[in-house]
């Protein structure tokens, strides 16, 4: 069970390799993170990551592989989870997705329906099935990995930032909809984070590291905050940025 | 029954149970029988999750009513829901009180078992549970008459059990005579925390109750300012005019949450400073009402929405006399690392019971209550238990909602027999809280 402060026992972290993930994991380990089921792609880095909740304090740690291409297997993934982390799941991390390449997935359908399914319908389908579960529970929370990108979608990435402005406003009408149940899901909105996703690419300006974004999910998990800006200023540079005529918002953005 | 958002006194953490309100003790057993999950709760004043279970069953106690005779020795029959306001109610006026009465009387005689609370006259009297004649249990494997002598094993588990060993239906115990509603109080203010300690030491045997308020909020050389509050109940001889008045219900009320940040370092600075400057620098046998002296805060009804939507945390530990040092160093710890507390209690226990999880141990107790918010406090909060574990003590589990199950072993070492009789007992564990769960009290 979850603390008064916010600290959740046992984790169930879908997409549980991805950097952020895997920086957020360490974090709640050190705290009072017990159990920890890390679901992903590639057993190897799934593996390395259970060996480090274990190094930051968790006393149990397992698997699960699934293919976020395939939407089907979402529905299994979520249930083995659930029964791998045992009597009662405190937190679900939905940290799925993919950056893709833009330029090249624009012209190929294949390659576009692909970003879909792995950043919105596989999401979609997984947060169905752990809402379903944790309103049984009577308590739990959701912490679902948007982007800025969603806030107001780039012609450069439209595809990552149309799915994720797709999860992202679907999980606002979730939060909504959880009122009462005892369950509750967070947004959290990383600006450009330096992980193995954006390798390469041109630093922007408030880029932060992955133990930034992963202390800042932290101390929001101990708010009500319905969204979590990483750096927190964030909020305040797309409150302006949202609303820049098209035109500005191109030349700014869309470079 | 209804699907209910329950949480404790704290507000901290609240989860959806089905709520059922069984009306007889057969009724409890068959919903207990028919339960995956159940504990039992009363009026909720258990500070953390004690109380609450994610979504299983809460069976609530207080349609378990009824109070009995009371003999000419004081031992009266009650049922477990019913609170001590109510008991007080029908006793004080036939010239009896309770044995053991923690800090408000809104809390159920069942739930005062789970916990078995502590009073300003430990240091004398023990915990409630000393005070217990009798009960009735329903478990699992039936229900049963439990005492000292009877199944003694299952009623030293359940005293202070926390509701794991089964639902408590009603209690036998004895009264406390009284001749009048009054306490003769003697109260002094200290300028330092060891003084106030020295003081307690000397003195606090010439009196039944005793307790001091301490000052966490200042720092060098008047850290720990004290103030020191010691009484005996007036006998018809001490006073010109006596009556027999059980004290009335709460007068004011908190309409709304407040703020989060009301409970602030600065106003709870100012609060304390209050405090403390109202206080006589001595004072012998000032006349109080039961209720003034023993329950100052249920003067305010849901005085916890002072805390606001966050919520607060109760610390309270347990350490030796030899150990008493811990006290000062946790009071440093907190007042250096600028983390708010309104309302320290101090106080000194006597010899334990045979409780198998029951808090009191001889020694030291310090109470702190800690509005959630800082980020520093979590930390902190860690720090002090390594300090009560060093020191051989504990941390009551009735006030927490933030132990770790590790920590949980070591501070009350005959935690493996407890568990023994549990599973015994309920060999399904179908009894079982959120604090159970929390913090592995409840086997699979």
């Amino acid at each position: 069970m979850e603390n008064a402060f916010g600290q959740p026992q046992n984790v169930v972290i879908l997409g549980g390799s991805s950097d952020i993930a895997r920086a957020i994991t360490k974090k709640l380990c050190a705290a009072r993170a017990h159990t920890v089921i890390l679901a992903g792609r590639n057993q190897t880095l799934l593996d390395e990551a259970a060996r480090e909740a274990l190094d930051y304090g968790a006393s149990k740690t397992d698997t699960v592989i699934f293919d976020a291409e395939d939407v089907t297997s979402a529905r299994g993934a979520v249930a083995s989870a659930f029964e791998k982390a045992g009597d009662h799941v405190d937190l679900v991390i939905m940290a799925v997705g993919l950056l893709g390449h833009q330029v090249h997935d624009q012209s190929d359908v294949a390659a576009a329906t692909r970003m879909m399914s792995i950043n919105l319908t596989w999401p979609v389908a997984a947060l169905t099935e752990a809402r379903n579960r944790l309103v049984a529970q009577g308590s739990g929370r959701i912490l679902v990995m948007s982007s800025v990108a969603a806030v107001r979608v780039r012609s450069s990435a439209y595809l990552y930032g149309g799915a994720k402005a797709g999860l992202d406003r679907l999980c606002q009408g979730m939060a909504d909809s959880l009122a009462g149940t005892g369950v509750s899901l967070q947004l959290v909105r990383p600006g450009a984070v330096r992980t193995r996703m954006t390798e390469g690419l041109a630093e922007v300006p408030f880029t932060t590291g992955v133990n930034e974004v992963a202390a800042t999910v932290i101390k929001g998990l101990s708010s009500a905050d319905a969204v979590i800006w990483s750096p927190p200023i964030l909020k305040y540079v797309y409150l302006i940025l949202r609303h820049l005529p098209r035109p500005i918002w191109r030349k700014v953005m869309d470079r | 029954m209804t699907r209910e958002r329950l949480s404790g006194w704290g507000r901290t953490t609240p989860t959806i149970a089905e709520v059922q309100n069984p009306t007889s003790e057969d009724a409890v057993a068959q919903e207990l029988s028919l339960a995956t999950g159940a504990i039992a709760r009363g009026l909720g004043r258990s500070y953390g999750d004690a109380a609450q279970l994610s979504g299983g069953v809460v069976l609530l106690n207080r349609a378990l009513g009824g109070i009995g005779a009371i003999a000419a020795d004081g031992v009266v029959t009650i049922g477990a829901g019913v609170s001590i306001e109510e008991l007080l109610n029908v006793t004080i006026p036939l010239g009896w009180f309770i044995p053991v009465t923690p800090g408000t009387r809104q809390v159920t005689l069942g739930g005062a078992i789970a916990a078995d609370v502590h009073g300003k006259n430990h240091h004398r009297d023990g915990s409630l549970g000393d005070h217990v004649l009798e009960m009735r249990l329903v478990t699992p494997r039936g229900s049963f008459t439990i005492s000292p002598t009877i199944e003694p094993e299952l009623f030293w588990a359940t005293i202070g059990g926390m509701g794991l060993t089964g639902i408590v239906t009603m209690v036998t115990l004895r009264l406390h005579k009284i001749e009048t509603d009054k306490v003769l109080v003697d109260t002094t203010r200290f300028g330092d925390l060891d003084a106030v300690m020295a003081a307690m030491v000397a003195g606090d045997d010439d009196y039944r109750y005793s307790v001091a308020w301490v000052d966490c909020m200042t720092k060098g050389a008047t850290m720990g300012r004290a103030i020191l509050t010691r009484g005996e109940h007036a006998t018809r001889r001490d006073l010109e005019q006596t009556s027999l008045v059980a004290p009335g219900p709460a007068r004011l009320h908190v309409p709304f949450n407040a703020p989060s940040g009301l409970l602030n370092p600065l106003s709870i600075r100012a609060f304390n400073e209050l405090w403390f400057r109202s206080a006589p620098q001595h004072r012998e046998g000032e006349e109080q009402s039961l209720g003034t002296f023993f329950h100052p805060l249920d003067g305010v009804s849901d005085w916890n929405r002072l805390y606001g939507r966050r919520g607060f945390v109760q610390y309270q530990f347990a350490v030796a006399d030899a150990q008493a040092e811990v006290v000062v160093r946790a009071i440093e710890r907190l007042s250096s690392s600028g983390v708010p507390s309104f309302l320290a209690v101090l106080k000194r226990f006597g010899p334990a019971n045979h409780g198998l999880l029951s808090f009191p141990i001889s020694g030291w107790t310090l109470a702190l209550d800690l509005p959630v918010g800082p980020s520093a406090l979590p930390g902190v909060l860690d720090d002090l238990d390594e300090m009560v574990i060093e020191a051989g003590g504990r941390v009551y589990l009735a006030k927490d909602s933030r132990l770790s199950p590790e920590a949980v072993r070591v501070m009350y070492p005959r935690l493996p027999e407890f568990l023994e009789i549990k599973n015994r007992i309920d060999p399904r564990h179908q009894l079982a809280s959120d604090l159970a769960r929390r913090l592995h009290l409840v086997g699979k």
